[in-house]
């Protein structure tokens, strides 16, 4: 077995020191080591976007990260945004619009939603359709996402498009 | 019955899974954990057909961590391989191995398990593993493999024709030769993969103590998995559970019974502890069933007036290597030849269907089932058609559609569509698009050069099928019965537990819609269980277009025997004749007065306050009912897409401008839900037309494992989708739904195909090839171009 590494960093506003294994995965530390099963599996080669997590504010594909580089590193999870009794607005949209049916590529979904609404303008649906285009759903079409993320421009710009 | 009562059937109710999955708290198998959990991985061939000489497992069996390197001789006592039969004719049946055992016959086949502490330990380990091969023959052309002669995946067989059906109706001969015109090719639908997001994942737990089992497990069909389970790990079927907790999407691939699904349980059994496999993507690529891929030959003849008068094809299915239980391999191409004299009036039909094993992961169910290719092959026709006769393509379908007066309908194949919105779909996609006005469009596009063309498809299906038509032809189960418990516990609250398994229909909530209103209830009263074999005696689960349907039905009839209960309780609770008595929104009262009773109060004075009902009158009162619903012959769910594309001259990439769907799916229970699986639906068939493609080259060798060369399309390839929904009449099943989860994967590649070839019309080119990807159009308009640059030399 390989020697091990000691990190700290921060997840959800939480710190964590752990001793890793070079080659253990962000995904796997996320959800073997600290439990957090939120964040999701669907390619494991950096394809589908199911494993997207913020990292220092960007999104990033914890199936290519591995956690031993993330010494000092925040990151923050679908697990960080508002609970099931307390939805955050993009949570809250995406119920509204449909944007999720068997919730697989949520995670990953909502958590490219927040880089993308943070860094661009998203002016057009064509802006979104290519933001998301790193993310694969094979339940909605996509066409409710996009909805969806319309709806929290349009509001987070109070209410103009 | 007070008319203010709210309509919750047909509400946009807001889906009651939503909040666990947008927090990161759904629960999916992968997420489960327990202690002492040990991880399998799986060496598996590399070889598409080979004989097995030797196996060397001492390398991986001495890593650390590894407790186990198992190979099917270690578990030949342990399971008995499923035989797949059919009660079809003409069918030769397979055994399917759970590791292989003299020889592989696919690549991606698993070969040998090992089994350790750690996902990561037990994949370095398998890597240990020395497999010596004897390659044996190519069996990867499906029409080289029934040759005289050619090498044999099932030697007991002795052929690699599994299925042979033939269906006719009419004098088919006779009107071709009669016909004023006929139009006819050779279509191929390449094979696909159902690509669920979440990959395939089973966690077996056996209780020693109990000699108990159970399984969780990423499946459309936990009854049907533990009825199988049963059988092949010969245990009792109390002894076996199987749950399916939230599932990342199925589409097919995860409603057959698969070997890593046994093996788990199998391992868990004889090592007493618990034990996982979590597929990757390249195994799902190799090893999930696969869907299509079809050779079709097909001819149509028509007469003057372009009346269909004929219609004769010739299916060859491309099954892989093995029957799939418990569809068998005929559930994909023998669909082919049912459906395709699609939605029309044809008298003459003649179709006949041969499924061929090939050394390639076996065919199973994939979201359509047979149907894309049928209306893929059909709807061509009738473009050719409407070419050769100079009719427009909307006209000519009008001319052909079932009318109204004429249902019920039987077709060539003997299936028999109920009345359906078959011309009104057609009609209100064609206004909705303002379809002439696009011919208009089209013609100022085309006289700029441009490759712009409008392709319509339309289509029936056959939908919640009840018990007097198999889903698969001759397979071994029955899946036209399900059954739901409505129950009001000591509480007040109300479940329902159904044997269906909800996997991203968000069938929590239409389940819970139809449960309120039929019992007088909010849909938060309701909790819907599903997805675990415990929940009732029999019960197969989602798949095929059923849930809405039978379970729909099963919750209806059931939720109406427990409120007649509730106000026969009522009325002696509340002093007033039970015709007086309303339930609604969790009230019950006393119309035109304010005496009134929770569902809570209710319970309690029943269940609990001894004495508040006379004895006679208690013993009457259940407030639980279960009951099963068999719609017997199923329904029809109709549709028409149209779409616009044009093509760029530059990429050969297809773009789309326009799509709309009509489609008449009955009664709908929440168009919030439907419209997320038209759009879905659409968005597989658009990845089916244009980007998906398992491609093997001539060994069996697999050329698409990755998500990178099996292209799923994304947000940026898959268009906006307008969606009119029709009732025209409502279908007599209880609950009047008709199922409609399938329809936009049927309807898209047909559609697509057709406005591809309609924008490359001034170059000649007919699509007969799908997916249509860039490199096939570039291939067909750079022949096309040297066949006009010939001519005119």
């Amino acid at each position: 077995m390989s020697e091990t590494q000691r990190i700290a960093l921060t997840v959800n506003g939480v710190r964590h020191e752990k001793d890793v294994e070079p080659r253990l995965l962000l995904a796997d530390f996320l959800r073997e080591t600290l439990g957090l099963t939120g964040t999701h599996l669907g390619c494991e080669h950096g394809v589908c976007g199911a494993c997207t997590v913020l990292l220092n504010g960007d999104s990033v594909r914890s199936c290519l990260t591995f956690a031993a580089q993330l010494d000092g590193a925040e990151i923050e999870t679908v697990e960080s945004l508002g609970r099931v009794d307390q939805l955050n607005d993009l949570q809250q949209a995406f119920r509204e619009h449909g944007a999720l049916q068997c919730g697989f590529c949520t995670p990953g979904m909502l958590m490219t939603s927040i880089d993308l609404l943070n860094k661009y303008p998203l002016a057009s649906d064509a802006e979104i359709r290519e933001g998301l285009s790193g993310n694969l759903c094979r339940c909605t079409g996509y066409q409710h996402i996009v909805d969806a993320l319309r709806a929290v421009v349009k509001a987070r710009n109070g209410g103009a498009t | 019955m007070s008319d203010a009562r709210p309509k919750l059937i047909g509400a946009r109710v807001q889906r009651v899974e939503d909040p666990r999955f947008l927090a990161g708290v759904g629960r999916f198998t992968d997420d489960i954990k327990v202690a002492g959990l040990l991880h399998v991985a799986f060496r598996r061939s590399d070889e598409a057909h080979a004989r097995i000489v030797s196996i060397d497992t001492d390398e991986a069996a001495s890593k650390p961590g590894v407790v186990a390197v198992v190979t099917a001789q270690d578990i030949e006592d342990l399971v008995t391989p499923v035989r797949v039969e059919s009660r079809m004719k003409n069918y030769n049946g397979t055994t399917n191995p759970v590791l292989a055992a003299d020889k592989v016959r696919y690549v991606g086949e698993p070969v040998v398990a090992v089994i350790a502490e750690s996902r990561y330990l037990a994949e370095d380990a398998a890597e240990l593993v020395m497999i010596e091969f004897d390659t044996l023959g190519d069996v990867t052309d499906p029409e080289a493999a029934i040759e005289p002669g050619a090498p044999l995946l099932h030697e007991d067989n002795a052929t690699n024709l599994i299925a042979e059906r033939a269906f006719e109706r009419g004098a088919v001969d006779e009107a071709f030769k009669n016909a004023a015109y006929s139009v006819g090719g050779c279509f191929r639908f390449r094979r696909k993969s159902p690509c669920a997001i979440e990959n395939r994942t089973y966690l077996a737990e056996y209780d020693q103590g109990k000699r108990s089992l159970t399984l969780h497990a990423t499946t459309q069909v936990p009854g049907l998995i533990r009825d199988t389970l049963a059988e092949t790990l010969d245990m009792p079927g109390h002894k076996v559970r199987v749950v399916a907790p939230d599932v990342g999407g199925g589409f097919g691939g995860k409603a057959s019974y698969y070997a890593e699904e046994v093996l788990v349980c199998a391992l868990a059994r004889k090592l007493g502890r618990p034990v996982k496999w979590t597929s990757d993507r390249m195994e799902d690529l190799v090893s999930t069933s696969q869907g299509f891929d079809e050779i079709v030959e097909a001819e149509l003849a028509l007469d003057s007036e372009g009346r269909f008068l004929a219609l004769r094809a010739d299916v060859t299915g491309d099954v892989g290597a093995y029957s799939i239980y418990p569809w068998t391999a005929t559930v994909e191409p023998v669909q082919v030849v049912s459906f395709l004299p699609g939605p029309y009036r044809l008298a003459n039909y003649r179709g006949r269907v041969r499924a061929v094993a090939t050394a390639k992961t076996p065919l199973g169910p994939y979201r359509g089932v047979g149907r894309p290719i049928s209306t893929f092959v059909m709807e061509r026709l009738v473009d050719m058609a409407a070419r050769k006769l100079d009719v427009d393509p909307a006209e000519l379908r009008a001319r052909n559609l079932v009318n109204e007066d004429e249902f019920p309908y039987k077709a060539g194949s003997g299936l028999i569509w109920d009345r359906s919105g078959f011309q009104e779909c057609l009609a209100a996609a064609r206004s909705s698009i303002g379809y002439d006005e696009l011919r208009r469009e089209q013609a100022a596009a085309r006289a700029a050069g441009r490759w712009f063309g409008i392709g319509i498809a339309s289509y029936a299906e056959l939908t919640g099928i009840g018990s007097r038509i198999a889903a698969a032809p001759g397979m071994p189960i029955n899946t036209g019965t399900e059954t739901a418990t409505v129950r009001i516990d000591s509480t007040g609250s109300v479940t329902a537990t159904f044997g269906i398994a909800s996997h991203g229909q968000g069938m929590e909530t239409s389940l819970a819609q139809v449960v309120a209103e039929e019992l007088g209830v909010r849909v938060e009263d309701v909790e819907v269980v599903h997805g675990d074999s415990d929940g009732q005696a029999h019960g197969t689960g989602t798949y095929a277009s059923r849930s809405a349907v039978l379970a729909g039905g099963a919750a209806t009839v059931s939720a109406r025997a427990v409120r007649e209960h509730v106000i026969e309780a009522a009325s002696h609770l509340l002093e007033a004749a039970a015709a007086d008595i309303e339930v609604a929104g969790g009230t019950i009262s006393v119309v035109g007065t304010d005496r009134r009773m929770s569902f809570r109060e209710l319970a309690r004075a029943v269940y609990s306050e001894v004495g508040r009902l006379p004895r006679e009158v208690r013993e009457t009162i259940e407030l639980e009912a279960t009951k099963m619903y068999d719609p017997f012959f199923g329904t029809t769910t109709s549709s028409t897409h149209i779409t616009v594309v044009e093509i760029d001259p530059e990429t050969y990439g297809v773009e789309f401008r326009r799509y709309v769907v009509a489609e008449d799916c009955g009664r709908i229970i929440n168009p919030l839900i439907v419209d997320g699986q038209v759009h879905g639906g659409v968005a597989q068939g658009i990845g089916a037309a244009l980007f998906e493609e398992v491609v093997h080259d001539e060994t069996g060798q697999v050329l698409t494992a990755s998500f990178v060369d099996y292209v799923v399309p994304s947000a940026a390839e898959i268009p906006n989708v307008g969606v009119i929904h029709l009732e025209t009449a409502r279908p007599d099943n209880i609950g009047g739904f008709r199922g409609m989860g399938e329809g936009g994967t049927i309807g898209a590649p047909a559609a697509i195909a057709n406005a591809v070839s309609d924008a490359l019309a001034p170059l000649g080119i007919e699509i007969t090839e799908l997916p249509v990807t860039p490199e096939r159009l570039f291939r067909l308009i750079e022949q096309a171009r040297k066949n006009i640059e010939k001519t005119e030399a």
